[in-house]
């Protein structure tokens, strides 16, 4: 006879509601836990995209994610003659606000040479660029459809393709456009200012041929760090293997980010074993009479420590499986993205069983202490 | 010794007090008692007087400070305690019958008779039947599967009563047990009781203070401040 069963089944409303209660918790715990790989995921797929070996940039600077870079537009040419080099490609990357359909679209702006590394990987939708000016493929998460038209700085862009799951850690969706393009949206300044640089003759003097970086895929038998080296020796540039570009994403540009959300869910987890404690001390306190009963009557210690336990494991259990109902559900409406692997929820599950067995030690006290005496006197 | 008469419960010396110097109470002094094989005995006195640790240490629920106690032909207590496993020994020996019944809410009357047997060590089976057959005994057998919440008072204690003596216990401790009932009731349940008594061959010892029943017992004992003052014997 399992009586956290019949206890459960027969206060089985109010059990659901406390579960429920529970679920709600559970699922902002795993939602925190989404967005944390969501974010880390995002950061990494920008990197990950281009499918580079080695990125070349600015020297002295740790671009182009975790500090600005801008080298010369003619450096692709440089790195791709390199020995063990197989194929480079220039790359920029900007943030821009664009209006479409009345509202404002923030997007990561990529530019890239077609047929060179560093164009979207994988078309979802439409096709790649082709044309040299004013097409775009973007991020399904911009809201745009293949056939719309965008205006960036003073040019008007087709979209003609869509990307998925591309984007900064920002969570900014990405856009590609070609590397000519990009250049002028980065240097093309609005016609009075324009003017007045012109008048100063400073225009004259700045080369709009920058790019941000350029990212090498090397041939299978090279040694990145060896090629790394090589472009170390041009004085005026810098070189990071993906691995190094990789580390410092994660551990400068997104590290406040993770530390901040791992804070929180610190905070999320304690809330909820405090939680889980107060409805398992509660559930036991409103039982103590019936403990005595069962003490009086002869039960021994592990039938009431077991009732108490299975009974806190059922609700962190069933907590735990609304939470992550509900959050599979709901998680495609976040505006960020958040990605929930099994291991997590595996790992969050369990915590949770850890939690419930720590928490059930508060009842399981009370219920021990209780004095069978008590089941007697009314 | 005649078997018929052989003594279920032998109290002899037994006092207990509670906390030290000042604040130190006597529960229970020098108290000497026994009831035999079939007796129904009540034990009254006011509040305070210490029946109610009395009752609990016939039940083996608190230990006396000084006494010897003995159950069943079992020496249980003599100055400390000789057994280990008192849970088990009120498993084994001992029935009890509460004012409110204190049946668990989350089993039927069935289960909640059956629970008893089931911690006994009898398999599930054997316990559910019989708990049906002592229902059926004390005529509640139509109710097995109700919920206490829905039970009469009178069907509550018949459960009750049901579950004390699931384990055929040869001593059942009472507290209170009519006193939840109304007068009509609390005769039937006291000569049910004493009908229990008579064909298990067990004792029952009540705390009541209900002074319609008096007759139903075979003897009444007085406590006061922790004294058995006297005890008479009643015609049933």
């Amino acid at each position: 006879m399992n009586l956290a069963y019949r206890d459960v089944r027969h206060n089985l409303f109010r059990f659901v509601l406390t579960c429920l209660g529970l679920s709600l918790l559970m699922a902002v715990v795993l939602a925190m836990i989404g967005i944390y790989n969501g974010l880390v995921a995002d950061a990494l797929n920008i990197v990950k995209a281009p499918q580079a070996d080695l990125w070349v940039v600015e020297s002295g600077t740790q671009g182009p994610f975790a500090e600005a870079s801008k080298i010369p537009g003619s450096t692709r040419d440089a790195v791709a003659r390199l020995h063990g080099v197989a194929e480079a490609g220039s790359i920029t990357y900007q943030t821009v606000e664009a209006r479409h359909a009345g509202d404002t679209l923030r997007l990561y702006v990529i530019g890239y040479e077609p047929g060179r590394p560093g164009g979207p990987q994988a078309i979802a939708e439409g096709r790649g660029i082709t044309q040299t000016h004013f097409e775009l493929v973007a991020d399904r998460q911009t809201g745009l459809v293949v056939g719309d038209r965008i205006r960036l700085g003073r040019n008007s862009f087709a979209v003609v393709g869509l990307v998925e799951d591309t984007m900064n850690s920002g969570g900014d969706p990405a856009a590609f456009i070609t590397l000519p393009n990009a250049q002028i949206l980065q240097s093309q300044l609005a016609p009075p200012a324009q003017r007045i640089q012109t008048a100063r003759g400073a225009g004259l003097l700045e080369s709009a041929d920058t790019v941000a970086a350029v990212i090498a895929r090397l041939e299978p038998a090279a040694d990145p760090l060896g090629v790394a080296t090589t472009v170390r020796q041009w004085k005026h540039l810098g070189a990071l293997t993906q691995a190094e570009q990789e580390a410092i994403l994660i551990g400068s540009v997104v590290d406040r980010a993770k530390r901040q959300i791992g804070l929180f869910l610190g905070i999320l987890l304690t809330v909820s074993a405090v939680v889980i404690a107060l409805i398992i001390y509660t559930m036991t306190m409103e039982k103590l009479k019936q403990i005595a009963t069962l003490k009086l009557i002869g039960a021994p210690d592990r039938t009431i420590v077991s009732l108490i336990v299975q009974q806190s494991l059922a609700l962190g259990m069933v907590g735990w499986s609304f939470g992550l109902i509900l959050i599979l559900l709901v998680k495609d409406y976040f505006p960020r993205r958040v990605v929930l692997e099994p291991v997590n929820a595996a790992a969050l599950g369990g915590i949770i069983i850890v939690v419930c067995i720590v928490a059930s030690g508060l009842g399981v006290r009370a219920a021990l202490k209780v004095d069978p005496a008590t089941a007697i006197g009314g | 010794m005649d078997e018929a008469r052989r003594p279920l419960i032998e109290i002899a010396g037994v006092s207990k007090h509670f906390g030290e110097g000042e604040a130190r109470v006597d529960a229970l002094r020098d108290i000497d008692l026994t009831v035999r094989r079939g007796e129904v005995v009540a034990l009254l006195g006011p509040s305070g007087s210490g029946k109610t640790t009395l009752l609990n240490v016939i039940g083996c629920i608190i230990a006396p400070t000084v006494g010897r106690v003995t159950l069943d032909g079992e020496l249980v207590y003599d100055n400390r305690a000789l057994r280990g496993d008192l849970r088990r020994l009120r498993l084994d020996k001992i029935g009890f019958i509460f004012q409110f019944h204190n049946l668990l809410p989350f089993l039927n009357a069935r289960d909640n008779v059956a629970l008893v047997l089931t911690l006994a060590g009898r398999s599930s089976a054997e316990a559910q039947e019989r708990a049906l057959e002592l229902l059926d005994y004390l005529e509640v057998g139509h109710r097995k599967d109700a919920m206490p919440a829905v039970l009469s008072g009178g069907e509550a204690q018949r459960v009750a009563i049901a579950r004390a003596l699931a384990n055929s216990p040869r001593i059942i401790l009472a507290d209170e047990p009519t006193a939840a009932l109304d007068s009509k009731r609390a005769g039937i349940v006291m000569d049910l009781l004493r009908k229990l008594a008579a064909e298990h061959d067990a004792c029952i010892v009540a705390v009541t203070h209900d002074e319609k029943i008096y007759d139903r017992f075979d003897r009444l004992f007085h406590l006061r401040d922790g004294v058995l003052e006297d005890q008479e014997e009643e015609a049933t």
